[in-house]
């Protein structure tokens, strides 16, 4: 896998649990051994298996913002900040000033000679930012630097997050395993599954042609792949699709669920995309229901409750699909 | 938190006001024939006050001692991955379970001027451990340590090892890791183990008698001046040492409650 971030750059590795965004995180900043690779940061090389380089954590020029903060809690507000400093050998005084002035700069100021552990969530995120500032590091690692809030505040420290990291002139890197903070943080959405890279660009990017199951359903359509010809998608897996203007090869079709059509007979008419099914699986989903069905080729609908009344929807039913091949849009693979 | 009352049970009740009485009945004992007005005479004479301050300061020294070696081996034990562990983990907790006369004998048989390592080293510099007053440090450590490295080892498997990767992102080196985050971490641990061990050290008598002897000034510790003194027919001053020691005692464990052995 290959990663390639610009400084000045919000990236954010989105991915589900167990996609390997921590291991990422951890890696760069030298926690955890590399197996085979490469590491570069401006120029400076930092992990290089092949000629068995490998900075120690304690001289990257990283920063880190844990899951959990992990403030230390036998220290106050200042000395944490101010513990970065000292250990790289400042003296009492200067580090302390340097720190006062970071905690000035995230409005802390008045909290310096508190605890940690009276502090609350937001507060307690930005002193970890402050702290992990402080040392002045070229690239700014955060892991899930929001799952540890409650989710009434979470809109509000996300947005002085983002203002902090817009700040930052060096490389800043956030793992998330939550797309709506992905999308909100993010320059640049790297999509993690499985330990790989499956989609990176901006945002819109990203979620306007979704490349995988994991980032179709996250923005909510539903992704096919097969072999346009003309007009013709050969769907993979079964079925066959008439599109405006698939051009050739491997394609992906992206088909939002509230253009597929529900029957309970042969439709007859304008659609030239029509198939039998059997739906599987009704869900309410705030005004709409969701109805999955399986067919050549299977996908969900979206359907008002008046219309689920009016065809007698069932778990099991046989229906019709039907999509105007103009809501089909195709993309090559 | 409001409890409900508990129901009453006479049978347990009573059982619980016996095993009262067992604890309560030898302090009034000891109470009772306190020799109050010999107080002053007593706590002057020399033999009692070398025992004393004998006592206090090797007791003091074997707990320096036991933090020096012992905490490092307890982060030994709870840190790193090696064969043998377990074994190595029995040995050094051993005395805790083994009459403290064989430690002694043990620690004779190593550091004894017929010794395993005792011998050469008397060879070799004429210095020997037995019957002198480092002896009974080392007898009070070798029964005292034990207690301090499991305390420091729950304390160092319990802490958040993450807080020393934070700390290593920022900059800190190994030593400033463990000097300035791993400890304060383990501070309350350190603190009960290191109590543990004192007292322990502090009532120390049968590896010190055996391995340091019974010299008044050098190696009679209040404990054997208490076995001494009541060999002899020196009720009084037994009994008042006693008196010493359970006050010493008692302080140590009003101390520890709420720390180590739970809320009362």
């Amino acid at each position: 896998m290959t990663l390639r971030v610009e400084p000045g750059e919000v990236a954010v590795l989105l991915g589900p649990n167990g996609a390997g965004k921590t291991t990422v995180l951890r890696a760069l900043a030298g926690l955890l051994p590399l197996a085979d690779g490469r590491v570069v940061l401006d120029g400076q090389l930092l992990d290089d298996t092949a000629r068995r380089i490998r900075v120690p954590v304690e001289l990257r020029p990283v920063g880190v913002v844990f899951q959990e903060y992990l403030l230390f809690p036998h220290l106050s507000v200042l000395e944490n900040v101010a513990f970065g400093l000292r250990s790289r050998g400042m003296r009492r005084a200067p580090a302390r000033r340097a720190a006062g002035a970071w905690l000035e700069r995230l409005g802390l100021r008045s909290l310096e000679d508190t605890r940690p552990g009276t502090l609350s969530g937001g507060q307690q995120q930005r002193v970890a930012l402050a702290r992990a500032l402080a040392t002045g590091p070229r690239m700014l690692l955060l892991d899930e630097p929001l799952s540890a809030l409650d989710v009434s505040v979470r809109a509000e420290v996300r947005r002085d997050l983002r203002r902090h990291l817009r700040e930052f002139p060096g490389v800043n890197l956030l793992v998330t395993h939550d797309p709506l903070e992905a999308i909100a943080l993010a320059d640049r959405l790297i999509v993690l599954e499985g330990g790989r890279v499956l989609q990176a660009g901006t945002p819109a990017e990203v979620t306007g042609h979704p490349r995988s199951p994991y980032v179709a359903d996250l923005v909510g359509v539903n992704l096919l792949r097969g072999k346009a010809l003309g007009d013709v998608v050969e769907v993979d897996g079964g079925g066959r699709l008439e599109v405006v203007g698939a051009g050739n090869g491997e394609v992906f079709a992206v088909v939002p669920p509230r253009s597929v059509s529900l029957w309970r007979s042969q439709p007859i008419g304008s659609p030239r995309n029509v198939w039998a099914g059997r739906a599987r699986g009704l869900d309410l989903l705030g005004d709409r229901v969701r109805v999955r069905v399986e067919g050549r080729p299977s996908l969900v609908a979206e359907v008002t409750p008046a219309a689920v009344a009016e065809l007698g929807l069932v778990d099991g039913a046989d229906v019709w699909v039907s999509i105007k091949a103009t809501d089909v849009r195709v993309y090559s693979a | 938190m409001v409890r409900p009352p508990q129901p009453f049970n006479p049978v347990l009740v009573l059982l619980a006001g016996l095993c009262a009485l067992f604890f309560v009945l030898p302090l009034v004992g000891l109470l009772a024939r306190t020799p109050w007005a010999s107080t002053v005479g007593i706590m002057s004479d020399q033999g009692v006050q070398a025992a004393l301050r004998l006592s206090l300061v090797c007791s003091l020294a074997s707990t320096v001692l036991a933090c020096l070696l012992g905490v490092p081996l307890a982060w030994v034990l709870a840190r790193l991955r090696f064969p043998g562990k377990s074994l190595l983990r029995g040995i050094t907790t051993l005395p805790m379970v083994l009459p403290p006369v064989v430690g002694g004998v043990a620690l004779l048989l190593a550091f004894g001027r017929r010794g395993l390592i005792g011998e050469p080293i008397a060879a070799a510099t004429g210095l020997g451990l037995p019957f002198t007053t480092p002896g009974v440090i080392v007898a009070e450590a070798f029964v005292g340590m034990p207690f301090l490295v499991i305390t420091v080892e729950a304390g160092l498997r319990s802490m958040d090892v993450r807080f020393e990767d934070a700390a290593r992102t920022l900059g800190a080196r190994r030593w400033t890791v463990f000097r300035r985050i791993t400890l304060p971490l383990i501070g309350p641990s350190l603190a009960a183990g290191a109590v543990l061990a004192w007292s322990r050290a502090l009532g120390e008598f049968g590896a010190t008698i055996t391995f340091a002897g019974n010299f008044p000034g050098t190696t009679q510790t209040a404990p054997l001046a208490i076995y001494i003194d009541l060999e002899s027919g020196q009720l009084p001053s037994a009994v008042m040492l006693s008196l010493l020691m359970i006050v010493v005692s008692l302080a140590v464990l009003v101390a520890l409650r709420g720390r180590y052995l739970g809320d009362a």
